[in-house]
Order: structure tokens, then sequence, then C-alpha cells
């Protein structure tokens, strides 16, 4: 009996039926979300507040992790920087070392637990305490009326917070550099600029608008198919946060790989 | 008319409909009676499309619902109207808001004011005040909640009403509102009504027939006076408790 149950090839088959249901299911649950942005009138006036309710709601969470790592990056930079090193480096590491990798993917992981844990309970209650159904039977449909608007604020804006993210960073690190570091703001903006290329922003921008699809679509659809009560939604809310981080980071190193230049 | 022919539904190992036959005619009222657990709810949900069933066929007025497009059975559930059994309220709305949601006919999209009078004259049909409108579900108590959601349920104008289990967990006072509350809404609104319940007492008191699911098939159908005396061994078992109390009223 023990031998069954350990069995390895039983194992690794049922997480494979898992994942491949998951994929399916994911597959249909976009395709559905493609399909009711026909629906504006129902899904637009509640995506606005959904996405006033995430970017002022996220703010200082993003404004709080921002700060601490653009300050963090500028002192770690000048304690690296071995002598006949120019200061301006310094200031340079911060601005590409936020706007390529730490501005969005800090706050893409800080919003997959804020807003995706959010998207989880919320749905996950509603489904366990049949308010989808309920909206179903009126006639009204669930993608418009709870799915799609939730999903295009998170996508609207995590790019609008990362931008924010980026710029509290620099900021940050700018405060950090006169504090700490003796540099001058003549050093800091000849490095910031020395290092600068507008693709960075873009690359910035590509970036977190996938995270931001992540942030949403993962918990959305884990809390939509939520069943089992009040553990259920528990269950999904922490699956949903673990799923969408590691989805974050996979797809991090998907786009370095794809988009920077080799 | 809603008409079911040989329902079967199956969740993994548990088969809960096991080829049910039921129909129900425009304009009267049919309860459903079984134990807790039987599949009444399951098979309710089958009816405006909730749950496809694993074989067999549902019909709405000579409609398919196993078989509608999408914007067909939204069109079908404005039809039908559902209460669900703990009210499945939207606890982030106020009453108002969670009966405009029920107001599904295009004049309401343009026009507030009528809205607004829609919206009222659903809470007065439910012998609610006005001034519950601007209630959150949570400041509510639960048979106030059970006519919140029957509010809801009628504010499309609907044919068919479908109550799962509308006087679970209420206080015989409370049962006894939500059951004069059906009977008014059928005379009333003319509507045909399904309800699912396990209260004899209240089947008998507003059914014009009723059904016992058994087993997961229909085991007994006919009017209250013909299932009292039903010599069937299923449905004296079930009805024993109450049916001295009934018949001596």
């Amino acid at each position: 009996m023990a031998a069954v149950l350990i069995d390895p090839r039983r194992i690794v088959g049922r997480w494979a039926l898992k994942s491949a249901a998951h994929v399916g299911g994911i597959s249909l649950f976009v395709f559905e979300l493609a399909r009711g942005l026909g629906e504006w009138r129902d899904w637009y006036p509640p995506a606005l507040r959904q996405a006033r309710d995430i970017g002022y709601g996220s703010m200082f969470i993003v404004f709080i992790t921002a700060s601490f790592a653009g300050a963090v990056t500028i002192l770690q930079a000048g304690y690296q920087l071995t002598a006949g090193v120019p200061i301006y480096f310094a200031s340079g590491v911060v601005v590409s070392t936020i706007i390529l990798e730490l501005g969005p993917v800090l706050t893409g992981l800080i919003l997959a637990g804020r807003v995706g844990a959010r998207y989880a309970a919320e749905l996950g209650t509603m489904r366990v305490t049949e308010q989808i159904d309920a909206l179903e039977s009126l006639g009204r449909s669930s993608v418009s009326h709870v799915l799609l608007p939730r999903v295009l604020a998170a996508t609207l804006m995590v790019p609008i917070l990362c931008i924010f993210s980026d710029c509290i960073a620099i900021f940050a690190g700018w405060v950090a550099s006169k504090g700490a570091m003796d540099m001058s703001n003549h050093d800091f903006v000849y490095g910031a600029r020395y290092f600068f290329k507008p693709f960075y922003m873009w690359y910035s921008l590509i970036k977190s608008f996938f995270f931001g699809l992540a942030i949403a679509i993962v918990p959305c659809y884990v809390g939509f198919n939520t069943s089992h009560g009040a553990e259920g939604v528990g269950r999904a809310t922490t699956g949903a946060v673990v799923t969408s981080s590691v989805l974050i980071l996979f797809l991090n190193a998907l786009l370095a790989r794809m988009l920077l230049p080799r | 008319m809603i008409a079911l022919r040989n329902v079967h539904k199956a969740f993994g190992d548990n088969v809960v409909l096991d080829g049910v036959d039921f129909d129900v005619q425009r304009g009267e009222t049919v309860a459903l009676l079984g134990p807790s657990g039987v599949g009444k709810s399951v098979l309710l949900k089958h009816i405006n499309g909730l749950i496809p069933p694993d074989e067999g066929e549902v019909e709405v007025d000579g409609m398919s619902v196993p078989h509608l497009h999408r914007k067909e059975l939204a069109a079908l559930r404005q039809r039908v109207g559902y209460v669900f059994q703990y009210g499945a309220l939207f606890d982030s709305m106020t009453v108002y808001d969670n009966i405009l949601l029920g107001i599904t006919d295009q004049t309401c999209v343009n026009d507030v004011g009528y809205c607004a009078v829609r919206v009222i004259e659903c809470l007065e049909l439910v012998n609610l005040a006005p001034d519950v409108a601007s209630k959150y579900p949570a400041e509510l108590s639960g048979g106030m909640k059970k006519r919140v959601g029957i509010a809801r349920a009628i504010a499309g104008q609907p044919t068919y009403l479908l109550y799962d289990e509308p006087t679970s967990g209420l206080d015989p006072v409370n049962a006894e509102i939500i059951d004069s509350l059906v009977g008014k809404l059928q005379r009333e609104l003319g509507v045909t009504s399904v309800t699912v319940t396990h209260d004899v007492r209240g089947a008998f008191k507003v059914a014009d027939r009723i059904a016992l699911l058994h087993d997961g098939k229909i085991r007994a159908l006919g009017t209250p006076e013909e299932l009292a005396a039903s010599d069937d061994e299923a449905v004296q078992e079930f009805l024993e408790r109450d049916l001295e109390d009934i018949v001596k009223h």
C-alpha cells in the first residue's frame, strides 16, 4: 500500500495532469476575457474604480519599498567602488539597476502580494458564497462585471506604479548619496545621464506590463475557481500569491533573455 | 413550461441525479421535497443552466437549456429569477445596488428615476421598507436577507421563480412570512415557481403540486392531498414527522 502511495510515476502523472488542466483552464479563461472586451458598458465603470483603488491604495507600499531599494542600492554601490573609480558611477549603477531590474521586480512582487491576494480572496469569497452564481443567474456576465475590470485595472496600473517606483527609488538614491556619500548634485546627475538609455524605460514598461498580467490573471483564475469554503479561499489566496510571484520571477528571466541585446 | 427528461448528474463517483423526469406547468407552484444532500439544489440549478446535466434534457419554454448559446442563456436567465439559499447578496453593494443588478430591461440603463421606482416597488412587494435600500447586506437580519434576495430575483419581472430553501435557517415566524410571500408573488405576478425545501409544512402550504426527490429520482409527484394519501414507504417516512399536524390543520 505504502509503495503505491509514494510511487513516483503516480506523483509525476498526477502533477502533469493537474498542470495540463490548469494550462487548459487558464487558456479558456483568457479566451473568455478577450470575448468579454466587447461588453465595455459593463466593465468600464468598475474597471475605473478598481484602477483607482489599486493605484492610490498601493502608492504608499510602493513608495516605501522603492525608497529603501534606491537608498540601499546607492550605498552599496558607493561601498563597492574602489579608489580610482569616479564617484558618479554610483548614480549610474542606481539608475540602471533600478529601472532595469529592481523597480519592476520589486513593484511586481509587492503588488502580487497586495493586489493578487485581494483579487483571489474577493473572487474566492464571491464564489463560495454563490455571489458569482447569483450574478450569472441574473443574466449578467461574471466576466465583464467581475473579472475584466480587475484584470484591466491591474494591467494598466502596474506599469504606472512601476514608473512611480523608478522615480521614487532614484530620488531616494539621490537623497542617500547626499547624506552618506558626499556626492554633489552635478556628479549624481552626470552619472545618471551618462548610463541612462531610453531603452531602459521601454524595457521597464514592457516587463511591468507582463508582470501586471501575471498579477491579474493568475489570482483571478485561482479565485474564480475556488471551492471548499473558507479553507478553500485561504488556499486560493496563498496559491495565487505564490504562483504569481514565481511567474513574475520566471517572466523576469525570460524577458531579460529575449529583450536585452547581447 | 419547465421539463426535465431523464436528467443524470454525478460529481466524481457521487451520483446525485439518476434519471430525473419532472414537469412544471405554467402558473403553478411546485415544491421539491427531499432530505438534505439529496440533490434538490443541484436539480434547481439545472433549470437556469448554472449546472449542465451529464445526460438528459432540460427545457424551459421549449428551449434546450444546456444547448443555449451564451447570449440566449443570459436572456433566458433574465426570465428565470433564482432565490439563493443564503441570499447570495453582493456584500460590497447596498441593497439598492443589489436589486438594481436584477433590473435587466434596457429602460433602466438610461433612466435613473425608473430604476429607483422599480427598486422601491420590489422592496414593497417583499414587505420591506424603502429605507432598507441604503443598507448593506451585513446590516440585515437573516429573514431580511432572504426577502432582499427575492426582491432582486423579481426585479427583472421574471416568468419563473426558483427558490432554493427559502425558509431554511429562519425562525417559524419568518418562515411563515416567506411562505406567504411565495404565495403572494404567485398571485400578484403570476409567476411559475419551483421551491426546493425540506420544510414539509411550508411545501403543503404554498405548493399546487409536490415532488419528492429520493435516491436521485423523483419518487412521488402529485397534489399535497395525493402525497399525503400516498402509501409509498419513502414518502410516508419523509412526511410522517409533520403530516399529522398538517392533516389536523
